[in-house]
């Protein structure tokens, strides 16, 4: 007696309702019914009393009751896709599965591609995968552009770029919007390069949103963290500034074919000349030329990053790095928790609404009323070890 | 976090003709969405491959050169050979009204033809959206 196959389905629905008559075998009468059907069960099931045995019914509430952690790490798809979109709304069902996930993260290979808008991050990525798939390795692209400040709405344009590979099923591209985090990535993206980990990508690529000077967050996530230049933004003063120019391990002057991409190439290599007076590091930069869109240095800058990866690796840095990421980030999930515990608490009834209103009619002030909300916690958490 | 409606804005063919498929995008993000725009010259391989990997709520095909009857139905196919069967399919572009009721049956759940006021889309898509 086989069951009929319940492959993903993700809505709040009745999947499949398979009706077996008294000899076990399945009549033929399963049938598939829709969430809008739902209504007609009862109808349809007492039409069939009569050779009626069981009905089983597979119940797939958004795919509540899968284990994703253990679909995951056996190559689905689907339930990767799930537990991401979960992850960005920040919905505590995804947790469990991420705590299973976690033992088996750790081995991919993470590269940050970073850089101004336009200055070619989506092609050169998609240029980078298919040098990288050529050698055999597995890909996961997580693809961030930015959120509408005004409508929360995002046009992710990031895959238009990478169509060549969204049928090979070992690339696997996920764009992700901002949704108000700063940056360059979204608040979610570390839990995203987590997922795509634990599912066997060999190599991650974050594409950061086309950053401007000081958005520096995926230096926190990446092994290895490249910068795209293009030429024409600017004076050799630009190239001496902090943030984004500091953070570079390779440099990529990409457009290179149009005018000014030498002088851009002898900037930063004056920068890296400079950097090597002012601080030690084991590691000097390097600068590459490419042009994505003719596939031009592409091969090199691959080889560039494999030399950082293997300097990373024999130097023990790829360990340290590893461990001043996890300090971060443990640091940070706890204080993202934190935080949206308080928030919801506030908003839930009303209570921050209020608090605004008399903060803006003066009856009290921004700096008593953070402490005073800070105090209830801290009264709030050794009352609760006690009670434990 | 609100939940967001994430939709792939796809032209499968070889179609050519963008600019309502562009203007859709936008008035779909402006509307608080997260829109996928895959580009010109999708296969529907690719397109469903998208919506399986981004985790689309939404598939919205546009097509102008007359190929969505074979287009169209392809999709919905693969969707649900891949078993997204909750996956909402619309369409817009040039199709002949008489060809509607074939790509309705065939799970293409609306048609917005030429002039059709984009908040009625909207609503629709709003509408009609799996929970997730």
């Amino acid at each position: 007696m086989e069951r009929p196959d319940a492959p993903y389905c993700e809505s709040p629905a009745i999947r499949t309702l398979s009706i077996y008559d008294e000899v076990g075998d399945s009549a033929d009468s399963t049938c598939e019914i829709g969430y809008s059907h739902l209504e007609l069960l009862p109808r349809m099931l007492s039409a069939r009393e009569p050779v009626l045995l069981s009905v089983v019914v597979e119940r797939t509430s958004g795919l509540m009751n899968r284990d994703y952690a253990k679909q995951i790490l056996e190559g689905s798809q689907q339930a990767v896709a799930r537990l991401i979109s979960w992850l960005e709304d920040e919905d505590e069902r995804a947790y469990p599965f991420m705590e299973e996930l976690y033992p088996h993260t750790g081995k991919a290979y993470i590269l940050g591609i970073t850089g101004s808008p336009g200055a070619g991050k989506s092609t050169l990525t998609d240029k980078l995968i298919r040098n990288i798939r050529k050698s055999g390795l597995t890909v996961g692209i997580v693809a961030v552009d930015p959120s509408s400040p005004f409508t929360g709405g995002a046009l992710l344009g990031d895959r238009i770029r990478m169509s060549e590979h969204s049928t090979d099923p070992d690339v696997y591209i996920r764009s992700m919007a901002t949704r108000g985090f700063l940056g360059g990535m979204a608040k979610a993206t570390c839990d995203v390069v987590k997922v795509l980990d634990a599912f066997g990508k060999d190599v991650i690529i974050i594409e950061t949103v086309g950053v401007g000077q000081d958005e520096v967050d995926v230096v926190g996530l990446a092994d290895t963290t490249c910068v795209v230049l293009v030429p024409g933004l600017g004076d050799v003063i630009q190239s001496m500034k902090a943030g984004i120019m500091e953070i570079a391990d390779l440099y990529v002057v990409n457009k290179a074919d149009r005018e000014g991409a030498d002088q851009l190439n002898m900037e930063v290599s004056a920068r890296i000349e400079q950097d090597t007076h002012i601080k030690m590091s084991g590691w000097t930069p390097t600068v590459h030329k490419t042009v994505a869109v003719d596939n031009v240095g592409i091969k090199e800058l691959w080889e560039a990053i494999l030399k950082h990866k293997d300097f990373l690796e024999s130097s023990g840095r790829l360990v340290e790095k590893r461990r001043n990421q996890t300090y971060q980030e443990t640091l940070r999930m706890i204080h993202n928790e934190m935080f949206r515990l308080i928030r919801d608490q506030l908003q839930e009834n009303g209570r921050l609404d209020r608090l605004v209103e008399e903060i803006l009619e003066r009856r009290r002030d921004p700096y008593s009323t953070m402490r005073e909300i800070l105090d209830e916690w801290q009264f709030f958490t050794p009352k609760q070890k006690e009670a434990s | 976090m609100a939940k967001k409606i994430k939709i792939i804005v796809a032209k499968p063919g070889l179609d050519g003709h963008d600019r309502g498929a562009k203007l859709l995008a936008r008035i779909f993000a402006e509307e608080g969405m997260e829109v996928v725009y895959t580009g010109l010259r999708q296969t529907p391989e690719m397109i469903v491959a998208a919506a399986e990997q981004e985790d689309a709520d939404v598939v919205g095909l546009s097509s102008l050169s007359g190929v969505h009857n074979y287009f169209f139905p392809k999709v919905v196919e693969l969707l649900k050979s891949k078993g997204l069967n909750d996956v909402l399919v619309v369409g817009g572009g040039i199709i002949p009204i008489e060809d509607y009721d074939f790509l309705q049956k065939s799970g293409v759940k609306a048609i917005f033809g030429p002039g059709t006021p984009t908040m009625d889309i909207v609503s629709f898509i709003k509408s009609n959206v799996r929970a997730r």
